[in-house]
């Protein structure tokens, strides 16, 4: 069974977003996702100040054996990202929910968390899709 | 062995199946009078030794023309040895291998290429080939798009002095694709992409610009002011360049005069001088090579060398989690295999010749366009139309009509050149010509003395 940390929200897509107040949410992939997927060898970031909507494909998370997009969780501006990825990729798969996190996004106004899944709802998503 | 491998008894059992006496009754409800009946026009079938004999009386009709066109194909010596290896049948497939261990040979045949492509152009990395010198402008466009993430506008420079046919094909190709191939107009005197006309696009969005080098009309462009310039506005550049060229020109990886930005992005081009006969237009291949930073761009593919578990060296396909059998619709581009067999001719053709040999080659082609643009231009009524450097072609303007010439020259078993007027109406009576270094003194010759007699002949009209 991964790690699902209780505090994060999760999306469909396999996304963790980590709120961190005034608007600021972080996001990287689960440890679901990165076991998935094996040892990564590149991450394709996102631009600093990009515009993006919920849903968008936003970065590219690259193993061996696939390439996967990372879907925008909310609206937002992008406002940091994880240039360590750049040379480090493979910090996804050891430390998914810290050091491995991929950008951070400014919540476009009235932007909030509600849509996406708590610990519990992701882990029977997670579930249901080993099935 | 029949190859249709239905007996007549069971295609007997499958029209008593659905009901129908005959193959034909399934054709009923197409009108008699829309039905194709005996071919007419088609001859009986021959033995293989009339139609030797038929096609060697036809060639010899051809007479032994002595090839002057160039404009994207040109007749180049190539070694013996290298179509005698090339078709030996360790090599004799066109087709990529996917199973890396058993095809170590030719895995490391296209390995040696892409070094020997990346060291011609000074580029970090190149493909194992694309299709041909037009699809993989194509490529390279689509690359530039996806590559040049701060341009939004997905439109692309493309000067008029590319290749026609480049630029139809990678019209053809992106079109649909929400792609915008913007002309920029060339001076009418130097033959040059206009400065003037490049310059009102300044700080406008666009994904790349396109440099030929040589260009269309076989002048050199300005490519490191170019590039610059590119850079400055926020465009990847995209080098089309002939390859034989590269070897005694700057190479596209040094393009552009500042140190940290310098250098095109992305270089494509047809590969057909590297040990490819001109053979009736194909088939050829086209080139692709790129910076280190576009990697994950490039479609193809690329061949890398690695060490098995004992360190042992070996080489694999590379890079495939961005190709369509593994990343689907979302694959960086829908080619995935190469031109093989052209590419293994390629490799040994530039084995054979050497960095060296490649730059005589091509020293020795400018001097003979040289000799025969100066023995044409002395006729008069025949005038060089762009001043300025070149590399093996020019463009001439007649007194007479381009077609009437040509044709007359080709009665004199010389194919004088690549009508321009369909293309450029604007050149009017125009010849791109081109002396390779197969041409002799006395060829070159004739064909002054030819072209002469054909002006003479119609000032009397």
């Amino acid at each position: 069974m991964s790690n699902i940390p209780g505090e994060l929200k999760y999306t469909k897509t396999h996304e963790w977003v980590r709120d961190e107040g005034d608007g600021v949410v972080t996001v990287g992939i689960s440890d679901h996702a990165q076991e998935l997927l094996g040892d990564l060898v590149f991450v394709e970031l996102p631009e600093v100040e990009a515009e993006l909507a919920a849903g968008d494909e936003c970065a590219v998370v690259e193993s061996v054996k696939a390439a996967s997009d990372i879907y925008c969780p909310i609206n937002g501006e992008v406002i940091e990202i994880n240039e360590a990825l750049a040379d480090a990729p493979e910090t996804i798969n050891g430390d998914p929910y810290e050091s491995g996190w991929i950008f951070k996004l400014k919540a476009v106004d009235g932007e909030d968390l509600e849509g996406l899944m708590d610990a519990e709802a992701y882990a029977e998503h997670c579930e249901s899709e080993d099935h | 062995m029949p190859f249709i491998p239905h007996t007549e008894e069971e295609v007997q059992q499958m029209l008593a199946a659905i009901g129908v006496d005959s193959i034909a009754q399934l054709f009923d409800e197409i009108p008699p009078a829309l039905r194709a009946r005996e071919l007419s026009g088609i001859p009986e079938g021959m033995s293989e030794m009339e139609v030797g004999a038929l096609a060697r009386a036809r060639a010899r009709r051809d007479g032994q023309a002595a090839c002057f066109i160039g404009a994207g194909a040109y007749d180049h010596h190539i070694p013996a040895a290298v179509w005698e290896l090339t078709t030996r049948g360790e090599f004799y497939s066109a087709y990529t291998p996917y199973q890396a261990e058993a095809s170590q040979g030719t895995l490391q045949l296209l390995y040696e290429y892409q070094s020997m492509m990346t060291a011609l152009m000074d580029m970090d990395v190149s493909n194992a080939s694309l299709y041909d010198g037009a699809s993989a402008v194509a490529e390279a466009v689509l690359m530039a798009v996806r590559g040049n993430r701060k341009s939004k506008s997905g439109r692309i420079l493309v000067p008029r002095t590319l290749h026609p046919a480049y630029r139809k094909v990678a019209q053809t190709i992106v079109r649909n694709q929400g792609i915008e191939l913007v002309e920029v107009p060339f001076d009418l005197r130097s033959g040059q992409l206009d400065r003037a006309a490049l310059e009102k696009h300044a700080g406008d969005d666009f994904a790349a610009l396109v440099i030929p080098q040589p260009n269309f009309f076989g002048m050199l462009e300005p490519v490191d002011e170019l590039t610059d310039w590119a850079h400055a506005n926020g465009m990847l550049v995209i080098g089309v360049v002939n390859p034989l060229a590269m070897a005694v020109l700057k190479p596209p990886g040094q393009w552009g005069r500042e140190e940290n930005t310098g250098g095109a992005d992305i270089v494509v081009g047809e590969g057909q001088p590297l040990g490819a006969p001109i053979s009736s237009g194909g088939p050829y291949f086209g080139f692709m090579c790129c910076s280190d930073k576009l990697v994950r761009q490039m479609p193809g593919r690329i061949i890398g060398k690695t060490v098995d578990l004992e360190g042992k060296p070996g080489y694999v396909l590379t890079l495939q989690a961005r190709e369509q059998h593994i990343r689907r619709s979302k694959a960086t581009s829908n080619i995935c295999t190469n031109q093989g067999l052209l590419v293994t001719a390629a490799t040994i053709h530039m084995s054979l010749l050497g960095a060296e040999g490649l730059a005589r080659v091509a020293a020795a082609c400018h001097e003979n366009t040289d000799r025969l643009v100066q023995q044409l231009t002395a006729i008069d009524g025949v005038e060089a139309v762009f001043e300025g450097p070149a590399f093996h072609e020019r463009v001439i303007r007649l007194s007479m009509p381009v077609g009437e010439a040509l044709k007359g020259l080709a009665a004199k078993d010389v194919l004088g050149g690549f009508e321009l007027s369909q293309d450029y109406p604007e050149l009017g009576d125009s010849l791109l010509v081109c002396a390779t270094e197969v041409r002799t003194g006395e060829e070159i010759a004739d064909y002054a003395a030819s072209l002469a007699h054909l002006m003479s002949g119609y000032d009397g009209n």
